[in-house]
């Protein structure tokens, strides 16, 4: 889960990281009432899960009370890259005397954690990263043994920071691996890190994913709420813990499996169709997920017909043929589906289904013919 | 010839005294796999349709010898249950678990790398390895399965492993393993690994591999098919419809240096020379080509 530039500072400060003093803002009044409390000038920034917020003008300075108020109503339902604003953090505005660049993720091909550090930070870093690579310095971390401080401490001295930030920067780099570590960070990364006129370091923005995995043993993340990114169909599949992605085709898609649920996707593409989701109902589904699942798939109104693509290895098919049937008597279903099934107690699942079988469940024996098919019904139904 | 588990691959189950445990060990052990024993900390004494179980993997190893492990335990227990496999000794674990947190699968991979350079971790969350007719560990339905080889299958996803073993059955193509190393951020075992054991394996002829969007684990395959593979590679890429993922940092993007999309993974692997299916049956006819070219 994505958390917004006021989460993931709240979520350093967890960890001693130092962040800028503020509040949150839903309106200009309450804008003003902040920057009053805090004292002037202050820095009014859109909080969206998007990057690029500063260009779209979703950060602005205000030197004054008036200033706060016509620049929050400047801010408040802009839209940036499809993200409308309806929150803003006020924020003391920082005298700046550099910017650098800090994050922790996990280099997934050497398996390994990584710190990226420079001191070209404020900027687009990617674009550093492709015109300057030199300007970008890596450590490896191996995540048995945890940061060595001594190697550390040279890659701090070869990264061209200011000298007087070296100590202030070692400390942030190690409180910045615990919340990667501890804090069950994806992604831990602060651009920019400023060393201010009076020199000392703090993090200006923060950009923080926390792994859904670890929400077990996290119950501070209670705070963050559930995240709310997609359009309606996305929620309500959230909402019943659905692996579900919204698409712009007609034909709902339901497989088990990431890969065979993209894999069914790109089938349907191939024989002339297009998908209108993708939803992978995972290795743990019974019947009464399948039943969630066409619910959802239900509710879109540009669905025409439900290609269900399962392969039964954990997830076995006699369980999801019962779903199918729960789903039918609970919801009154719009599309005609076609199934596939194959694998673990597919025979099973196919004597369950056996009796319904009509215009509206049609079993198909090969992932290429029961696409062709759907996409077939889909079509006939989109010509009437 | 097989890759990792055959006929004397002794197996324990790391939970076969759960829902899940129980039906796929005891599924393994009908297939023919030496499903020996199990473990449930606390239910030592106990048995599972026969199979004793015991309190650790140490008494496991020490009474009935086993050498693998089949790890179907909760996200929580299962870092511990690996780690705990590979300190007694155990050379080969599957662990199907999916939903293990990132750091944990992080701190045991590297773990195992440090202290146990002789084990290998097939998992997480992945379908786990079937040499057909020898040796089945993991929640692979047995049956779709054809023995003898000449084609080994490697698959990021799970259930696209079945269905490219279903197409090659299909086709009257026989397996020599497939190896499912699942699609999580740290997998034990990566595409490289399992290409260059095929490659030494006598038996297996020509490889089918099954990847997806995201990350860079292709293109590093297609570096390997291009220095050290002689056997004809298959290839399918999932995803090639999927929308572009919303990222909000940039050091993913940095790290790999790749988009990660199907397209810049099909190009790196036609480059090295595999041929590239559009879809998995299509997958299966370039690989009928393939083997009736080898004259089989």
């Amino acid at each position: 889960m994505d958390l917004l530039e006021y989460q993931g500072k709240s979520y350093f400060a967890r960890f001693g990281i130092p962040v800028s003093k503020g509040a949150v803002a839903n309106s200009s009044d309450e804008a003003v009432e902040v920057a009053q409390t805090l004292g002037l000038p202050v820095v009014i920034k859109a909080q969206v899960k998007v990057g690029g917020r500063g260009k779209a003008g979703g950060v602005k300075l205000a030197n004054d009370l008036e200033e706060v108020k016509s620049k929050a109503d400047e801010i408040l339902g802009l839209n940036i890259k499809g993200h409308v604003v309806n929150t803003l953090w006020i924020e003391k505005a920082s005298e700046i005397k550099e910017e650098y660049y800090l994050s922790f993720t996990l280099d997934r091909s050497k398996r390994q954690h990584v710190m990226m550090l420079s001191a070209q930070g404020g900027v687009d870093i990617e674009e550093v990263a492709a015109t300057n690579p030199e300007a970008i310095k890596k450590m490896y971390v191996d995540p048995f043994k945890g940061i060595d401080e001594a190697e550390l401490s040279e890659i701090i001295k070869t990264s061209g920071l200011n000298p007087v930030a070296y100590t202030q920067v070692k400390e942030v780099i190690m409180k910045l691996y615990e919340c990667f570590v501890k804090g069950d960070a994806e992604l831990a990364e602060i651009n920019p890190l400023i060393l201010t006129t009076q020199d000392k370091i703090h993090a200006l923005d923060a950009k923080v994913t926390l792994d859904d995995d670890a929400r077990f043993r996290h119950p501070e993340w209670e705070e963050f709420g559930q995240s709310d990114e997609g359009d309606q169909r996305d929620k309500l599949a959230r909402s019943k813990g659905l692996n579900y992605v919204g698409l712009d085709g007609f034909v709902g898609v339901i497989a088990n499996g990431a890969g065979l649920a993209m894999s069914t996707c790109d089938v349907v593409n191939q024989v002339g169709g297009a998908p209108a989701n993708f939803l992978d109902i995972g290795g743990g589904a019974n019947a009464q997920v399948m039943a969630n699942a066409l619910e959802v798939i239900n509710t879109d109104p540009n669905v025409r017909s439900i290609l269900i693509n399962i392969f039964g290895g954990i997830v076995r098919c006699d369980e999801v043929a019962k779903g199918i049937l729960q789903a039918l008597t609970e919801v009154k279903l719009v599309s005609p589906i076609v199934i596939r099934l194959d694998g673990t107690n597919a025979e099973l699942a196919r004597q369950i289904l056996k009796d319904h079988i009509s215009d509206t469940l049609i079993q198909e024996t090969t992932m290429m013919s029961a696409a062709k098919k759907a996409v077939e019904i889909a079509q006939m139904k989109g010509s009437k | 010839m097989s890759i990792w588990a055959d006929e004397n691959t002794k197996v324990v189950v790391q939970g076969l005294t759960g829902g899940q445990g129980r039906f796929h060990g005891l599924r393994n052990r009908d297939y023919g796999t030496k499903v020996l024993a199990g473990v449930t900390p606390g239910k030592g004494g106990q048995d599972v349709d026969g199979i004793p179980v015991f309190n650790t993997v140490k008494e496991a190893v020490e009474q009935t010898g086993v050498n693998a492990s089949f790890v179907s335990v909760p996200p929580q227990a299962a870092p511990g249950a690996i780690l705990e496999a590979a300190e007694a000794g155990i050379e080969l674990i599957v662990c199907i678990t999916e939903h293990i947190p990132m750091h944990d699968q992080a701190r045991v991979f590297n773990a195992l790398k440090n202290n146990y350079p002789n084990c290998r971790l097939i998992g997480p969350n992945c379908p786990g390895i079937i040499s057909p007719g020898k040796c089945n560990i993991g929640i692979t339905a047995g049956s779709i399965a054809t023995p003898g080889g000449p084609v080994g299958i490697v698959s990021r996803s799970g259930t696209l492993t079945y269905q490219a073993i279903y197409e090659l059955t299909q086709m009257g193509i026989g397996q020599t393993t497939c190896v499912g190393i699942g699609g999580d951020p740290v997998p034990g075992t990566v595409f490289t690994d399992v290409l260059e054991a095929f490659e030494k394996d006598d038996e297996t002829k020509a490889i089918l591999m099954i990847g997806e969007i995201g990350g860079s684990a292709e293109e590093e395959a297609a570096e390997l098919i291009k220095e050290s593979i002689s056997k004809p590679v298959v290839a399918y890429i999932a995803g090639v419809t999927a929308p572009e993922g919303r990222k909000m940092g940039h050091a993913g993007a940095i790290i790999s240096g790749s988009k990660g999309t199907a397209a810049a993974k099909k190009a790196a692997l036609e480059k090295a020379g595999a041929l590239v299916a559009q879809n998995p049956t299509q997958a299966g006819q370039l690989m009928n080509d393939v083997v009736k070219s080898l004259g089989f």
